[in-house]
C-alpha cells in the first residue's frame, strides 16, 4: 500500500509541482535587494574597517610606542620603530599597517591602553598603484583626524561594554 | 504573404524574386528570433531574481533611463562581440572553430517550417515534423565537437553526459511526437494544428480548447516538454553544463563570440522547443474560442482581431511556455545522473508506448471527437 502510494506521489510530481508554488511565492514577493551605492545597510558601532590613529584633544598624539599592537596583531601586519623625542617621552619613528596582510580581526584596537590604534567604520577605499596597501602613521593619523567626530562616538557607545 | 513579395518583385525574374523573396522572410523571422532570444535572456536572469527575491539586472537602460534594466542584453552582447576568442593549446583548431557553427545552424534552420499563423510559414513542406525532429537532435553534434575539440577532460564530460542524455530523450520525444501524427493524421505543422479545431461537443455545449491536442495525448504533452527541456540542456538536466561539477561543461573553453554562438543556440532552441509544444499541443495560431464566437463579435474592431486565431495566441503560448522553462530553473535542483538515464529510459518511454496503444485502441475504436 506504502509502495502504491509512493508511486502515485512520485509519478504525478506532486512534490515538484508543491515546489513551483513557493517559487511563483516568492516571485510576487516584496524584494530585498539593496541597491548598494544609493541605499546602505545599517552598520554596528563596532564594525572594523579601515584602521585610524588618533589624538588627544590638544593635539598630542596618543601612541607611545608600547608595541602591545604589534605584538598581538595575528597576521604580523604592523611595523613599529621608536625613539625618545626631545621632551622625553617615547614616540614612533614609523608605524605601518599592511593591508594585505591584516585580517581586520580587532586585537590591535583591544590591546591598545590608550585607544590610539583603532578602526574606524571607513570600508569603501581601494588602491590604485602597489605599496598604497602600506598605512603609514602620517597616513593613518590623517585618517584619524578626519573621522575623529564618528570614533569618539562610536567609542562613547560601547564604553559600557568595556 | 507569398503572393504580395511577388506583386512588389514583379520587375525582376521569377527565379530572382523568389530568391529575394525568401531572403527577406528569413530576415522577417531571423530579427525578431534574435531579439527574442537576447530578451529570454534578460527575462531569465529577472525571473530567476524575483523567484530570489532579488531585482535582477535593472542598471543598463537607453539613453541615460534606467528602464528596468532593458538594456543589459544588447550590453552583453556587445561585450562578447568585442572579447578575444581564445584557442586553447592542442585544441583541434578546425573542429573547434566548426562546433558553434553546428549548434546554432540547426537551431535556426529548424524555423524553416514553424507556421506563424494560417500563412505565415517559410517552407510548407509536408514532412515538417520529421525535419524538425531532424533539426533538434543535429544540434547536440555541435555540443559533442565542442567537448572534443576544445582538450580539455571538464569539456569532453560534458559532452559525453550530452551524447547519452540526448539519445535516451531522443526516443520519448520522438515517441511524443508519433502520437501527435497519428492523430492529427499528417506530418505537416500547419495540418496538425489545422486539425485541432475541432471543438468537442458536450451535451450541445461547444468546451474551450477541447480540440487541442494536450487534452487526449495529456502524459504525451507531458513528456514532450520535458524531454525537450533534456534536449536543450536546461535545468534541472544540465548535466552537460553542470556548472558547479564540471564549471560550464562543453563550452568551458570557448569565448567571446564563439561562446555567444553557443548561447544564442541554446535559446533559441528553448524558443523552438515552447513553439513546437504550443504548435503540436496547444493548437498554434489557433484562438481559444476558435468556432465558439459568431461573426457577430469577431467583426468588432479591435476585440474581433484580439478573439480571432492569430500569430498573436501563438506567441503568448510560446511565452507561457518559455516561461515555464525559467520557472523550472529557478525551483528545481540538477537531477544526478543516474536519475536522468532512469527518468528517460524506464519511465518515459514505457509511458509514451502505453498511451500509443490507448491512442490506438481509440482510433480504432474511432472515438468522437479527436480519433476519426
Amino acid at each position: 500500500m506504502q509502495a502504491i502510494k509512493h508511486f502515485f506521489k512520485s509519478f504525478f510530481l506532486l512534490e515538484l509541482l508543491k515546489g513551483l508554488m513557493v517559487t511563483q511565492h516568492h516571485f510576487f514577493r516584496r524584494k530585498i535587494t539593496v541597491q548598494y551605492p544609493e541605499e546602505k545597510t545599517p552598520q554596528s558601532h563596532r564594525f572594523r574597517g579601515l584602521h585610524a590613529l588618533r589624538r588627544y584633544p590638544n593635539g598630542e598624539e596618543r601612541c607611545i610606542a608600547c608595541k602591545l599592537c604589534e605584538a598581538v596583531c595575528p597576521a604580523l601586519a604592523i611595523t613599529i620603530d621608536s625613539e625618545e623625542r626631545d621632551d622625553g617621552t617615547r614616540r614612533t619613528t614609523r608605524y605601518d599597517i599592511d593591508l594585505f596582510k591584516c585580517i581586520f580581526c580587532g586585537f590591535c584596537e583591544e590591546a591598545c591602553p590608550v585607544d590610539s590604534i583603532v578602526e574606524t567604520r571607513h570600508f569603501e577605499y581601494c588602491f590604485e598603484e602597489r605599496g598604497e596597501n602600506i598605512m603609514t602613521k602620517a597616513k593613518l593619523l590623517a585618517i584619524g583626524d578626519k573621522l575623529e567626530e564618528q570614533i569618539a562616538k562610536d567609542r562613547a557607545a560601547d564604553a559600557a561594554y568595556r | 504573404m507569398n503572393d504580395l513579395l511577388f506583386d512588389h518583385l514583379g520587375f525582376l525574374p521569377d527565379p530572382a524574386a523568389l530568391t529575394v523573396a525568401t531572403l527577406m522572410k528569413i530576415l522577417l523571422i531571423m530579427i525578431p528570433l534574435m531579439l527574442g532570444v537576447a530578451y529570454v535572456t534578460y527575462a531569465e536572469r529577472k525571473i530567476i531574481g524575483f523567484m530570489q527575491i532579488r531585482k535582477g539586472p535593472n542598471r543598463v537602460g537607453f539613453f541615460g533611463f534606467s528602464l528596468w534594466g532593458l538594456g543589459q542584453p544588447i550590453a552583453d552582447g556587445m561585450k562578447l562581440a568585442f572579447k578575444e576568442i581564445i584557442i586553447p593549446t592542442n585544441a583541434n583548431l578546425y573542429l573547434f572553430l566548426l562546433a558553434p557553427i553546428l549548434a546554432i545552424v540547426p537551431a535556426l534552420a529548424a524555423w524553416a517550417v514553424i507556421p506563424f499563423s494560417d500563412v505565415m510559414v517559410l517552407a510548407d513542406v509536408n514532412a515538417g515534423l520529421l525535419y524538425v525532429l531532424a533539426m533538434t537532435s543535429l544540434g547536440v553534434y555541435g555540443v559533442i565537437i565542442a567537448g572534443w575539440a576544445s582538450n580539455s577532460r571538464y569539456a569532453f564530460l560534458g559532452s559525453m553526459r550530452s551524447a547519452a542524455q540526448i539519445v535516451a530523450y531522443e526516443i520519448a520525444m520522438g515517441f511524443a511526437l508519433v502520437g501527435v501524427l497519428m492523430v492529427a493524421g499528417s506530418l505537416n505543422l500547419r495540418e496538425i494544428i489545422l486539425a485541432q479545431q475541432v471543438p468537442l461537443n458536450l451535451f450541445g455545449f461547444n468546451i474551450i480548447t477541447s480540440g487541442w491536442f494536450y487534452i487526449p495525448l495529456f502524459p504525451l504533452f507531458l513528456v514532450y516538454f520535458i524531454s525537450g527541456i533534456a534536449e536543450t540542456n536546461r535545468a534541472p538536466f544540465d548535466v552537460a553544463e553542470g556548472e558547479s561539477e564540471i564549471v560550464a561543461g562543453f563550452h568551458v573553453e570557448y569565448s567571446g563570440m564563439a561562446f555567444a554562438l553557443f548561447f544564442l543556440a541554446e535559446y533559441a532552441n528553448i524558443i523552438m522547443i515552447a513553439t513546437l509544444t504550443a504548435i503540436m499541443f496547444t493548437g498554434g495560431w489557433l484562438s481559444p474560442f476558435d468556432g465558439l464566437l459568431n461573426t457577430e463579435i469577431l467583426s468588432v474592431p479591435v476585440l474581433g482581431a484580439l478573439l480571432d486565431s492569430g500569430i498573436h495566441w501563438l506567441f503568448l503560448k510560446m511565452v507561457f511556455f518559455i516561461y515555464l522553462f525559467l520557472w523550472f530553473r529557478a525551483t528545481f535542483p540538477r537531477y544526478r545522473y543516474d536519475q536522468i538515464m532512469r527518468l528517460g529510459w524506464k519511465v518515459f518511454i514505457p509511458v509514451t508506448i502505453i498511451w500509443l496503444t490507448v491512442e490506438c485502441a481509440g482510433i480504432l475504436l474511432e472515438i468522437e471527437p479527436w480519433f476519426v
